[in-house]
């Protein structure tokens, strides 16, 4: 039996597909999603979710940040942002980390630190998840 | 030609008996139908290129509304004890006070739209107030506010005047912001939205959907309870991680900004669509307007030609 896939954003749906396995960055590590899973609802770091068909990977997807919900045969992904992972382009992400860093430099009040943090954490997490 | 006519026009004006329209004025009606047809007609190219990009994006946008939408009735489906404290998802227990978000358009000139619109919620604050309720607005779109000032200008809590030129996520997250604070300022009881549902350039829907508190099919829910205890049981419990209490807070107001995004999407590409329409039928009445003008201005035209040989003919034979 096949897992039916579904990756959602605000802009638009990216992926719809019966597939193997999901493995899903969930905010407490990641966790992988065969058709018959229990039913849960997850928040999800920024990470990869890898798609599994035929015991490999056939697509890589990174999300920012969102939600995963499991029912035994779907699993939804409404994320907050979401691209492939082949579209990032490295010297785009290696400028938006120096920006975000150089934001975190100058942050004063508690509000935009934690955004800058946040902005750093994602723009690495992209860049591991080009290298791998 | 022209001076010809011209010059028969102004020498009509002398026998001031037979009263028929002058060819000047004739011309006049038919120079101005047709710059108006040149003005809507280009209005309706360009709402159709808008258009096309907001259906687009209506069309992009719908999924994620939709499973958003799904997951948290879901969730709804079996709640803890103390889940129900989260008042955006379960409502506070009242119903007196409800405010009502009306999307209208910042222009006319786009047929019923607005009209649709706000005839609703005048109907809905009319019948609200009927039944005893208190009734605020917080409006989005210029027209609205206008009509709303007007009108109900003390019911009025909050109000969006210009939405700009592309409704992005951002400005739906600060109207959500703004609703949300005032729900937990206990403004309201209920919120209601009021916005154009697209369906095609031809058709929009006047629709109301109920942000606060989430619009849960209870009935639904308890029946399918009784018909298949166990198995609607294990369906509807899930496992939480972290926790259902931060899901849940995350969820609900990611929930509302996600449902005001879809509502006003909607009521963008529905307005470029009844403006396309409108634009339409009325470059179309413009050219019949023109046809029946010109018939009429020939006639006329005919009729001084005749008249003229008649008194030269007449003059003749007097001789």
């Amino acid at each position: 039996m096949m897992l039916q896939f579904e990756l959602v954003s605000p802009e638009r749906l990216l992926f719809s597909e019966h597939v193997e396995m999901v493995v899903v960055p969930g905010c407490e590590g990641d966790f992988g999603v065969l058709f018959n899973h229990a039913p849960m609802i997850s928040a999800l770091r920024p990470g990869v979710l890898s798609v599994y068909r035929n015991g490999r990977v056939v697509e890589r997807l990174f999300v920012t940040s969102g939600f995963a919900e499991v029912t035994g045969t779907t699993l939804t992904i409404l994320a907050e942002e979401a691209c492939v992972v082949d579209c990032l382009n490295r010297v785009e992400i290696e400028q938006q980390l120096a920006r975000a860093k150089e934001a975190l430099r100058v942050a004063d009040t508690q509000q935009t630190r934690a955004e800058a943090e946040r902005q750093v954490f994602v723009t690495e997490t992209m860049l591991t998840a080009i290298r791998n | 030609m022209r001076s010809l006519t011209a010059l028969r026009g102004s020498s009509s004006s002398h026998h001031s008996e037979i009263q028929m329209p002058s060819l000047k004025d004739f011309r006049q009606r038919i120079a101005s139908v047709k710059s108006t047809k040149k003005i809507t007609a280009a209005m309706k190219v360009v709402s159709a290129s808008k258009l096309r990009r907001a259906q687009d994006s209506v069309a992009a946008a719908r999924p994620y509304a939709e499973r958003m939408e799904r997951v948290v009735s879901n969730l709804t489906t079996g709640l803890s004890q103390e889940a129900r404290e989260v008042l955006l998802l379960t409502g506070n227990g009242r119903a007196d006070h409800h405010l009502i978000v009306p999307v209208t358009a910042n222009r006319g000139l786009c047929g019923a739209f607005n009209s649709a619109v706000i005839r609703e919620t005048r109907g809905l604050i009319a019948d609200l107030v009927v039944s005893g309720k208190q009734v605020s607005l917080f409006c989005i779109g210029y027209k609205g506010c206008v009509i709303f000032q007007k009108d109900y200008s003390e019911k009025i809590v909050s109000f969006v005047e210009d939405l700009g030129n592309n409704v992005t996520l951002s400005v739906a997250e600060t109207i959500g912001r703004r609703i949300v604070s005032l729900f937990e300022a206990g403004t309201f009881d209920v919120c209601t939205m009021v916005f154009n549902r697209f369906q095609s350039a031809i058709s929009q829907v006047v629709t109301r959907k109920q942000l606060i508190p989430f619009p849960m099919v209870k009935s639904l829910a308890h029946e399918a309870h009784e018909l298949s205890g166990t198995a609607s049981m294990a369906r509807a419990l899930y496992e939480y991680e972290p926790s259902e209490e931060v899901i849940l807070e995350a969820l609900v107001p990611r929930n509302v900004t996600v449902q005001i995004f879809r509502a006003l999407l909607e009521s963008v590409a529905s307005e470029h669509g009844a403006r396309m329409t409108a634009m339409d039928n009325a470059t179309r009445s413009a050219n019949d307007m023109m046809n029946n003008l010109t018939l009429a201005y020939n006639r006329t035209r005919q009729a001084y030609i005749t008249k003229e040989l008649i008194e030269i003919i007449s003059g003749a034979e007097a001789l």
